[in-house]
């Protein structure tokens, strides 16, 4: 019997596709998000759209609450670490949550190196922008990744553009013969031997998720159809009118995202959306998204 | 003789499934509706969420005639959390969680603990022969108990329990065959 090995940590992800990870802040709000049909949860302190309104560091949440959701609930419980910070991941995997977001909405702790997550039990997910920096965190251990988005905006436009990002680079690359794919190796500043595997098979060799911005049912079956596998949706539940309908609305969204009758019908007398920011409004050093390389 | 294999596509690793059944080149249909049944000679309900499949197939009204369709012959296969769901009894679920209760088996949630238990292991399953299939089991179930007339396939023993059973047309197994490239478990339930 071997534990925590590579298709267990991948694996994982794989039974979260065409799910919704939602963000949680309390026991309370875990057991809605698991009662309106999330695959799993992200434990935090502050919601995205909080940090970007209080400001100041943000950094992992206190353990006690990351414990008191772990205890809430019965799906995967999942909570973020610094990028970089490899000891608030070690204090992640004691306390037993099912995998660590390195994320770039915290306040990174090193702006250099990212975490060895190959030398970590519990699985990681890390945000990337491209393709390029969806492979070099793949290649650093991430089982699963997410693009980025803009979190806690309310605004889809960066996960889309982070997504198309991904896909048409892939979809470049299995246009390429042998002798451009080491140039294409270089240029994405990745390891060749995963370039020539992502142009073979078409795809990243683990479940992408979209996050950062996603605040609708219709958002979601959007992502969805551009590709991802499933949803992460932050401030866009919980900051909303009717957190409870909208969590369900987004759930099915992602179920039966390529069905546009059932989508009209999922999408009807949700409340209020949360309220959500222009992209060009926002400074460039508060963008989250540029946070990692 | 031609057949279509459904696969419950509501959440959860049902393309593995279906990739595989591709390349033994069998017919699939993904599941998300009640007239997706239609039409499919047998129904594999993947991994994934149980309370999240288990949701949709109450919100969407998929369980009645699910249950009846087996009543009527059409063989099923649950892998992990499509397990969970097949079981009379489901221990540690969340209240009122929907499901199936089609197979006299009582299954256990999360039951060897959180995902830096998951684990793998050689399986020695008697129908298949050798060599054993490599078992991938992520915050699996375990299947505690199970009535006389159910037949236990694969028994981990003092170290993980019941993880594979059969009764009549139905299959539980609480690892992910679909996850790795052998396909034996797969061509099994074809015959079914």
């Amino acid at each position: 019997m071997e534990k925590s090995t590579w298709s267990t940590k991948t694996g994982l992800a794989q039974m979260l596709k065409g799910g919704v990870i939602m963000d949680v802040v309390t026991p309370e709000q875990a057991r809605i998000a698991e009662s309106a049909g999330a695959v799993a949860v992200m434990a935090l302190e502050r919601v995205p759209a909080d940090i970007r309104a209080q400001g100041g560091v943000a950094r992992m949440s206190d353990p006690e609450l990351i414990q008191s959701i772990i205890e809430s609930v019965t799906i995967p419980v999942m909570a973020k670490a610094r990028i970089g910070h490899f000891v608030e991941a070690q204090i992640l995997q004691a306390l037993g949550v099912d995998y660590i977001d390195e994320s770039e909405v915290l306040t990174p702790a090193d702006d250099e190196h990212h975490i060895d997550k190959h030398a970590f039990r519990v699985p990681f997910v890390c945000g990337c922008r491209n393709l390029g920096e969806a492979l070099r965190r793949i290649t650093e251990g991430a089982a699963m990744i997410r693009t980025k988005g803009e979190a806690g905006t309310g605004n889809v436009v960066e996960a889309v553009r982070h997504a198309r990002s991904v896909y048409g680079e892939i979809r470049r690359l299995q246009s390429m013969d042998r002798n451009e794919l080491y140039t294409a190796a270089k240029q994405l500043q990745a390891p060749f031997e995963l370039v020539q595997q992502v142009a073979e098979m078409g795809r990243l060799p683990v479940v992408n998720f979209a996050a950062g911005g996603i605040a609708t049912p219709a958002d979601a079956a959007l992502m969805m159809q551009i590709g991802v596998d499933g949803v992460f949706v932050g401030s866009g539940i919980f900051k909303s009118g009717d957190p409870e309908r909208r969590a369900r609305a987004i759930v099915e969204a992602t179920t039966h995202y390529n069905n546009p009758e059932l989508l009209a019908e999922i999408s009807k007398d949700l409340g209020e959306p949360m309220v959500g920011i222009e992209i060009s409004t926002i400074p460039a050093e508060q963008l989250l998204a540029s946070r990692g390389w | 003789m031609t057949q279509t294999v459904g696969i419950l596509s509501l959440q959860g690793d049902f393309a593995e499934h279906e990739a595989m059944l591709r390349r033994i080149g069998v017919a699939t249909r993904q599941v998300r509706l009640p007239e997706d049944l239609t039409g499919v000679d047998r129904l594999i309900m993947p991994g994934g969420e149980s309370t999240t499949i288990g949701k949709l197939l109450h919100r969407y009204d998929l369980l009645r005639p699910i249950q009846q369709r087996s009543a009527e012959g059409m063989p099923l296969w649950g892998t992990c959390a499509g397990a969970i769901l097949l079981a009379r009894t489901i221990q540690d679920g969340v209240p009122d969680q929907p499901a199936l209760h089609l197979m006299d088996i009582t299954v256990r949630r999360n039951g060897y603990g959180r995902q830096t238990d998951s684990f793998e292991a050689d399986l020695a399953l008697p129908m298949l022969g050798a060599p054993p299939l490599r078992g991938i089991f992520i915050r699996a179930p375990v299947i505690v108990a199970a009535d006389p007339h159910v037949e236990i396939l694969a028994d981990l023993g003092a170290h993980g329990g019941i993880v594979a059973a059969r009764q009549g047309t139905m299959l539980a197994t609480t690892f992910h065959p679909e996850l790795t490239p052998d396909d034996r478990l797969h061509r099994y339930f074809l015959e079914f």
